[in-house]
């Protein structure tokens, strides 16, 4: 196998799927000659052409109302916002529009288009260009929410997104984008609502999304020194969410963090605590569910405050030893 | 301009269609059958029409919360029309738009908007997969003067203009965004003199006017045929009616009103249609019950149509 980055991953499902299926088309801000703000979409300009990777003006509203309106006419878009940030400013395409069409008309239409962005904090780019959104978008039914850790996972979550008749809202972490991984040569899909198990444990299970789980995964190293069995899970789509594969190591460990990135205020770690204590784990819990997540507040800019209010790899470690005493 | 008689018949059965259905929709209203609120468009009734005569059947439109008129003029069921409108199964929605959001994607109609401006983007975007799947069809693109204020407008029609798509933007302005008049809510003194902005061309016609709308919107939509990109028409007409069932039109005077209603588009076409010799009396009377069987039978459609299963409240959220 391959050892690439995530954007070479998620470059690359992109591009199996136009080769694929010719509905597909890239448009957004600077994803031309320029290959995206991020590069996740460098040369395919020079390989598809200008009609179907677009330049967009700056204007997000438009970029995502255009998917909206192609996609419920036969094209399969992949729109790029800038930063996820930027998607607040297309809220009534997404939210209003691309979500409810398909219910609104009694079924009879379908909207498969995928809005991609970058996520997250960790690069000095402050409170308007930093955020996490994931659980905002995961309280509207009609959209389905992916953020994929892994470039095993972000190139098979993108072409099963691609190919999905639902408006999907593709988040990327934009500190995962350099990491590296191994991906097959040959093609694979990622099943949006397939939650994975990242590493097996026995003592304690830490859900962990998007940034958090190489967070996680180098935590549970530390902690397997001290002799610390430690599960880590990551849902990979908040919507559909995999309700099963996270009940079940609860009951095998009785013993619960959620480990996210964004505020934790009504954060998706907070649905998830909820989903544990309404199913049959909850009988099986050993102590009280633990949430880590990022302090209620903007992402300061400040390098050391930036760090300090989003769950690093020593809090998680704190966290571990505390639940176990 | 050679219309066939066959055609201004045909316009002004529609005109009368939408008309009728209107007043229809305002009687179940009063006897307190519908739910929830609606717009009517009664005296807009020749700029639905006049603009979607242009098109081809598989063409596309995008419409607004005020968006009876054009969904008939594209072609739509009274009976599934009428049933939507009581929430029922065999509506076009099966009881989950109502007013709003009635929609027949297959037969082009991307839908009513309940957002004002949120259906010009979406225009934008049928036109794009026009462009792409190169299949020859234009999108008519329906909103009110009130979304021309809106960010959507400007994005939009930007947007069209810079990747020349086949798409029309046909501005309804009949002179209130709710209560508020078009003077104190524009800077512009027409909305087509923002077309020069956008560098595409800017019509204005009389909205009242079913065939002076017919021929502008034609021009705009056979240049959007022929690859040479968007254009923006403003059609000046008025709603006689309140802007919603709760409004007891306070904002404008009971005279606006009546000069409004004496330029009725229904009542001149049929008095043109006779006194240039293109119709008689008779056959307009003809037209005239064909459209009362119509609407009755949609009533009937309606009132006897099933109420949508609770259980089945879930469906149709996710493909």
């Amino acid at each position: 196998m391959a050892v690439i980055t995530y954007i070479q991953a998620l470059r690359d499902g992109i591009r199996e799927e136009m080769h694929r299926d010719e509905r597909v088309f890239i448009m957004g801000e600077d994803v031309g000659l320029y290959g995206g703000a991020f590069k996740v979409t460098k040369g395919l300009l020079e390989e598809f052409g200008e009609e179907r990777v677009r330049d967009t003006p700056i204007s997000e509203a438009a970029i995502a109302g255009a998917a909206v309106g192609s996609a419920l006419t036969g094209m399969r878009p992949v729109a790029e916002i800038m930063f996820s940030d930027f998607m607040t400013i297309a809220m009534d395409q997404i939210v209003n529009q691309a979500a409810k069409i398909r219910y609104m008309f009694g079924g009879k239409a379908k909207v498969p288009m995928v809005l991609r962005a970058p996520q997250g904090s960790g690069t000095g780019a402050a409170a308007q260009h930093s955020q996490t959104l994931v659980a905002l978008f995961t309280h509207i039914p009609g959209l389905k929410v992916v953020m994929p850790s892994t470039p095993y996972d972000v190139k098979g979550l993108i072409k099963a997104a691609i190919r999905d008749d639902n408006p999907v809202i593709f988040m990327e972490h934009k500190l995962l984008y350099h990491t590296k991984g191994e991906v097959p040569e040959e093609e694979y899909i990622v099943p949006l609502g397939k939650a994975d198990v990242k590493r097996e444990g026995e003592d304690i299970t830490i859900i962990a999304g998007s940034i958090m789980v190489p967070r996680a995964l180098e935590a549970a190293e530390k902690l397997e020194r001290k002799g610390i069995e430690v599960e880590v899970i990551d849902p990979r789509s908040l919507v559909p969410f995999d309700t099963e594969t996270i009940i079940e190591s609860v009951i095998k460990t009785g013993r619960v963090i959620i480990a996210e990135d964004d505020c934790k205020n009504a954060g998706w770690g907070a649905e998830v605590a909820a989903k544990i204590v309404e199913s049959e784990a909850f009988d099986y819990l050993d102590a009280p569910i633990k949430r880590l997540a990022g302090l209620d507040t903007p992402i300061p800019y400040n390098p050391n405050l930036e760090r300090a209010v989003v769950p690093q790899v020593e809090d998680i470690v704190k966290a571990v030893e505390e639940m176990l005493g | 301009m050679n219309l066939t008689k066959e055609k201004r018949l045909e316009m002004y059965s529609q005109m009368l269609k939408i008309r009728r259905f209107e007043e229809k929709v305002d009687e179940f209203f009063k006897a307190n059958l519908m739910w929830g609120t609606c717009h009517l468009c009664i005296g807009e009734e020749a700029t639905a029409v006049g603009a979607i005569a242009t098109l081809n059947k598989d063409d596309y439109i995008t419409s607004t919360h005020r968006g009876h008129g054009h969904c008939i003029a594209k072609g739509a069921s009274l009976d599934k029309m009428m049933a939507e409108l009581l929430g029922k199964e065999t509506g076009y929605c099966r009881g989950r738009g109502g007013s709003m959001h009635i929609a027949d994607v297959e037969s082009g109609n991307l839908g009513a908007n309940g957002v004002v401006g949120g259906g010009i983007p979406i225009a934008v975007g049928a036109a794009l997969s026009s462009k792409m799947k190169k299949d020859g069809k234009v999108t008519l693109c329906f909103f009110g003067d009130g979304a021309s204020n809106n960010g959507t407008f400007h994005e939009s029609i930007n947007l069209a203009a810079v990747w020349k798509l086949p798409v029309v933007f046909v501005v309804e302005n009949n002179l209130y965004g709710m209560s508020v008049p078009f003077r104190k809510a524009c800077s512009a003194e027409n909305i087509a003199d923002r077309a020069k902005g956008y560098s595409i061309p800017g019509y204005i016609v009389d909205g009242n006017d079913v065939e002076a709308v017919f021929e502008t919107v034609n021009k705009a939509v056979q240049d959007a045929r022929n690859g040479k990109g968007p254009s923006l028409v403003e059609c000046k007409t008025y709603r006689w009616k309140g802007h919603s069932k709760s409004d007891n039109n306070v904002y404008r005077t009971r005279e606006e009103i009546k000069a409004w209603m004496e330029k009725c588009p229904i009542k001149r076409y049929k008095e043109k249609l006779i006194a240039e010799g293109i119709a008689t009396e008779e056959e307009l009377k003809q037209i005239e019950d064909d459209v009362e069987k119509e609407i009755a039978k949609a009533e009937e459609f309606a009132k006897n149509s099933p109420e949508p299963k609770v259980e089945d409240v879930m469906d149709g959220i996710y493909a």
